[in-house]
């Protein structure tokens, strides 16, 4: 399959209400050719909202959608040139695998000896090129979305949108596919808005993450932006775990446990505050804070273990397998002075 | 035009009225010819309530006896019916999905078969059954409710299963005998409230049957409602459309019961 | 409780349905096989073939196949119309409930209704010779022969498809709908290649169940047509009311053996074509 330069995509000040419900409310977004977008947020969010109105199976009451610069506020789905994956029961089920794929291509008046190519292709780009005699019901979850996937892919669509794809599967087969999906895209070029409700998922393969609440975007940045740089305390707890520390805001900086550390975001007025650490950012040390474990946890490639301060709060210190402890254990810790995300406490 | 619409997926408000109109029209006509047919007074064409308010004078009882007759017993059959339900059908399918999963599906055969086996293919060879029956429980009409218990067999069948499929019995059940409770315990207080409403909806559904139910009644010459109303109709056709109407209205009702009795779990379970 | 006494349990209903299940069936369709005093013969189920109960039959398979295909085409519409209404919403179950009530409403009272809409004084007859000028009958008496079963048969028959089939048009997935807007098609494609192949074995299906139904319905029948019998189940009653029918003992046994088969072959190809259909819905 050649690459293709993808579109572009904006959506300018759009809004959906459902009666009394404002799902969308405002929604600015400038995507650029070729770029892999995630929408991540809590449900009720919006995220879905805004992809289906990307789609036009969801119509807006305010604002522009435009797709290479071109308003399809009146274009009906069907002409809209879009590819679209949905979460799941997608394929339709009287078909094949091949049928399935060579769909769009049938709408579009492919004639059939190209249409049975182009859908192989598709299905070999996904790694199921043995499958095409199949039928829905006798592929796993994971084959599926991937035959979804080709379908969607097969019409050279100029955006590609991707509706909670993964999350109706296997933890494992998820990892594997969002892989799978990135390579494909960037391999494509395709421009790409994905949904997500997992930060990690998101984080993983998105150019782009645009953060969602209550029907507007927080925070729209790079993964290690959004990470190391949440804008509002909303962003530093959705996005990567973090430990919610008491804390003081005196003159611009933030006191806790005796360190000074800079805030993040918005300015907050002096008073009592929470702080948003990460787990990363607190390192066992010979000298600190005395602390006795509670408990450790074995992750892999790294530990994350819960230790007690003598205030009886807990932190959670994430940090190399090496170094092993035991419930009980007497430990210091330190703060390694990174900036934080603060939020005011009443 | 609304995205459903749009898609297919739903019909315009327009087609959806119309369809449902239309039928619906046409499907009231026989009741208010009914109906209207009750207020009649004799080739005439003039209209009287004396019908109606014949049913209620004191020469009603005596007049009307084979249907009042034919009324009181199909009463008692659905009672009996609905008893041969509650305490060998249900009973039943609660040990098979509980101790016997595998004959699921040989009992839910077994309740189908009288779809394929209708009253008057059955009735056949029912007499003989029934002679040997009256033998033993003698001539009275509350013996024919073994009959009327396979015949709502897959309609009451349908309704518990569904009920038992929207609850997982054999955890529930794990769990209460997990915390101390004996067996009739865990059934009494716990399987049953979680299965009151398909035990309510297969009661009122055999309850519908059994008063409609003509063929098994009128071929082995016993009196129920549907055939007494016959044998009224050749003197008394007003009185026939009354009751008929009647009947229609209480079946309704029950039926429009077992409808809310539906949704108000549906709301309980979304909360 | 171990081996044989676990199935204690299930005894009342098996015994229950042995007595007043298996056994009446296996009487009704084995007595055609037997003359009165008792020997095995062949003349009962050769009685089967003559043209006056081959006719019978056809006139039965006649009947069904006209309201069950009027009814599943009709029924299958107000299933349409019903599409997108909330299943707990009033609509709904009122539609639900009505279907329930008018699918059972069969036999005598059905036969009451329909004399009083179109019988020779009924209200439409009346209003269609009043208002139109024409007479209904003019031709023939028909309500109380074959012809004046159509009409209450599909009284019954649209509400048996409307229940039996809304659970096939509830389970069509709007993602497929939505699939088939963003894959380019119109309304018209979905509906011809997505919609009516997935539901084609429902369909069927359910037009499978109304034939069994229609063909299996005595009490109506009975109650318009009290001499004569021109269908199969009002042959049976013949058969039991009087002695003999053509001069046959247990002519009742093997008609009722017909029957069984003609049911067995419909029942089958109505679970087959369920079996598809879930198969396809999960």
């Amino acid at each position: 399959m050649n690459s293709q330069s993808g579109a572009t995509v904006e959506l300018r000040g759009v809004t959906k209400t459902y009666g009394a419900h404002q799902a969308l409310a405002g929604i600015d977004l400038d995507i650029l050719p070729g770029e892999f977008v995630a929408l991540l947020g809590p449900s009720g969010c919006g995220k879905t909202t805004a992809l289906r109105a990307l789609s036009g199976l969801e119509s807006v009451n305010g604002g522009q959608i435009l797709i290479d610069g071109e308003n399809v506020a009146n274009v009906p789905t069907n002409k809209r040139d879009i590819g679209m994956v949905f979460q799941s029961y997608s394929l339709f089920p009287h078909l094949t695998v091949a049928e399935n794929v060579e769909f769009g291509l049938r709408m579009r008046r492919v004639p059939k000896p190209e249409r049975i190519l182009r859908a192989q292709e598709s299905l070999e780009l996904v790694g199921l090129g043995h499958l095409s005699e199949r039928y829905a019901h006798q592929l796993s979850g994971g084959q599926q979305q991937r035959v979804a996937l080709a379908r969607a892919l097969v019409t050279r669509p100029r955006v590609l949108l991707l509706d909670e794809p993964l999350s109706a599967l296997d933890a494992k087969v998820r990892v594997q596919l969002r892989d799978q999906i990135r390579l494909i895209q960037t391999e494509l070029g395709i421009t790409t808005v994905f949904v997500t409700h997992d930060q990690e998922e998101a984080l993983a393969v998105a150019d782009r993450v645009a953060v969602m609440r209550e029907g507007r975007i927080e925070q729209i940045g790079t993964p290690e932006t959004l990470y190391t740089s949440p804008a509002t305390p909303f962003v530093a707890n959705f996005v990567g775990l973090s430990n919610r520390v008491e804390a003081k805001m005196v003159d611009g900086a933030v006191h806790l446990h005796g360190e000074k550390l800079k805030p993040l975001g918005e300015p907050v007025a002096s008073g009592s505050v929470t702080a948003f650490v990460r787990p990363e950012d607190i390192v066992f040390a010979a000298s600190g804070l005395a602390a006795t474990v509670v408990a450790s946890s074995f992750l892999g490639s790294l530990r994350r273990t819960q230790v007690r301060l003598a205030d009886d709060s807990v932190l959670s210190v994430q940090h190399e397998v090496g170094y092993a402890v035991q419930p009980g254990d007497p430990v210091h810790v330190r703060f390694l002075g990174s900036a934080v995300a603060v939020e005011p406490r009443d | 035009m609304s995205t459903a619409s749009r898609l297919g997926t739903e019909p315009s408000t327009i087609t959806r009225w119309i369809i449902l109109c239309v039928v619906g029209i046409i499907f009231t006509i026989p009741m208010l010819a009914l109906l209207e047919f009750t207020f009649r007074s004799g080739l005439s064409g003039g209209h009287t309530l004396d019908h109606w308010t014949g049913l209620v004078d004191e020469d009603a009882g005596r007049t009307y006896r084979n249907l009042f007759t034919g009324v009181m017993n199909s009463l008692l059959l659905a009672t009996v019916t609905v008893g041969i339900v509650l305490v060998v059908l249900m009973p039943t399918m609660v040990l098979v999905q509980l101790q016997f999963p595998k004959l699921r599906r040989v009992l839910e055969f077994i309740c189908i078969i009288p779809i394929t086996v209708p009253a008057i293919v059955l009735v056949v060879g029912l007499a003989p059954v029934y002679s040997v029956v009256v033998k033993i429980f003698g001539g009275s009409i509350w013996t024919l409710a073994f009959a009327y218990g396979i015949t709502v067999l897959p309609y009451a069948y349908r309704a518990i299963q569904s009920s038992l499929d929207a609850v997982d019995l054999v955890t529930l059940s794990e769990a209460g005998r997990s915390l101390g409770a004996n067996w009739l315990v865990v059934l009494w207080s716990v399987l049953l409230p979680n299965l009151r409403r398909g035990i309510l909806a297969a009661s009122f559904i055999s309850v519908a049957v059994v008063l409609g139910e003509f063929t098994i009644a009128s071929l082995l010459n016993r009196v129920n409602l549907q055939t007494a109303l016959l044998q009224v109709y050749q003197s008394d056709p007003w009185v026939a459309g009354i009751i008929t109407l009647l009947a229609l209205l209480f079946v309704t009702i029950l039926l429009l019961l077992i409808g809310r009795l539906g949704s108000s779990r549906r709301d309980r379970s979304n909360a | 409780m171990r081996g044989v006494a676990r199935y204690a349990g299930l005894t009342p209903f098996a015994l229950y349905v042995l007595i007043f299940l298996a056994i009446p069936t296996t009487l009704a369709v084995t007595t055609g096989f037997f003359a009165e005093e008792g020997s095995f013969t062949w003349n009962n189920i050769t009685g089967l073939f003559t043209p006056t109960i081959l006719g019978t039959f056809a006139s039965s398979f006649w009947v069904s196949a006209v309201t069950a295909i009027i009814g599943a085409i009709v029924g299958a519409l107000v299933c349409y119309a019903l599409l997108g209404t909330r299943p707990d919403g009033a609509l709904r179950t009122i539609v639900d409930s009505l279907a329930s009530v008018l699918a059972q409403f069969g036999g005598v009272m059905l036969a009451f209704a329909f004399i009083a809409t179109i019988g020779l004084q009924g209200l439409a007859t009346l209003f269609i010779k009043n208002q139109l000028g024409i007479d209904i009958y003019s031709e023939s008496f028909w309500l109380y022969h074959v012809p004046g079963l159509l009409l209450p048969y599909i009284y019954f028959q649209v509400p048996l498809m409307v229940i039996t089939f809304m659970p096939a048009l509830q389970g069509l997935k709007s993602q497929w709908a939505e699939a088939n807007a963003t894959l380019g098609g119109t309304k018209f494609t979905y509906w011809t290649r997505i919609a009516a192949p997935v539901l084609a074995p429902s369909f069927f299906g359910s037009l499978l169940l109304l034939f069994a139904n229609a063909f299996s319905s005595y009490a109506t029948a009975a109650a318009l047509i009290s001499q004569g019998a021109q269908i199969v189940p009002l042959q049976i009653r013949a058969a039991l009311v009087s002695e003999t029918v053509l001069g046959r003992e247990n002519m009742a046994g093997a008609l009722a053996l017909g029957m069984i088969v003609v049911m067995v072959v419909v029942m089958w190809g109505y679970s087959v074509l369920q079996s598809r259909t879930s198969r396809w819905q999960r």
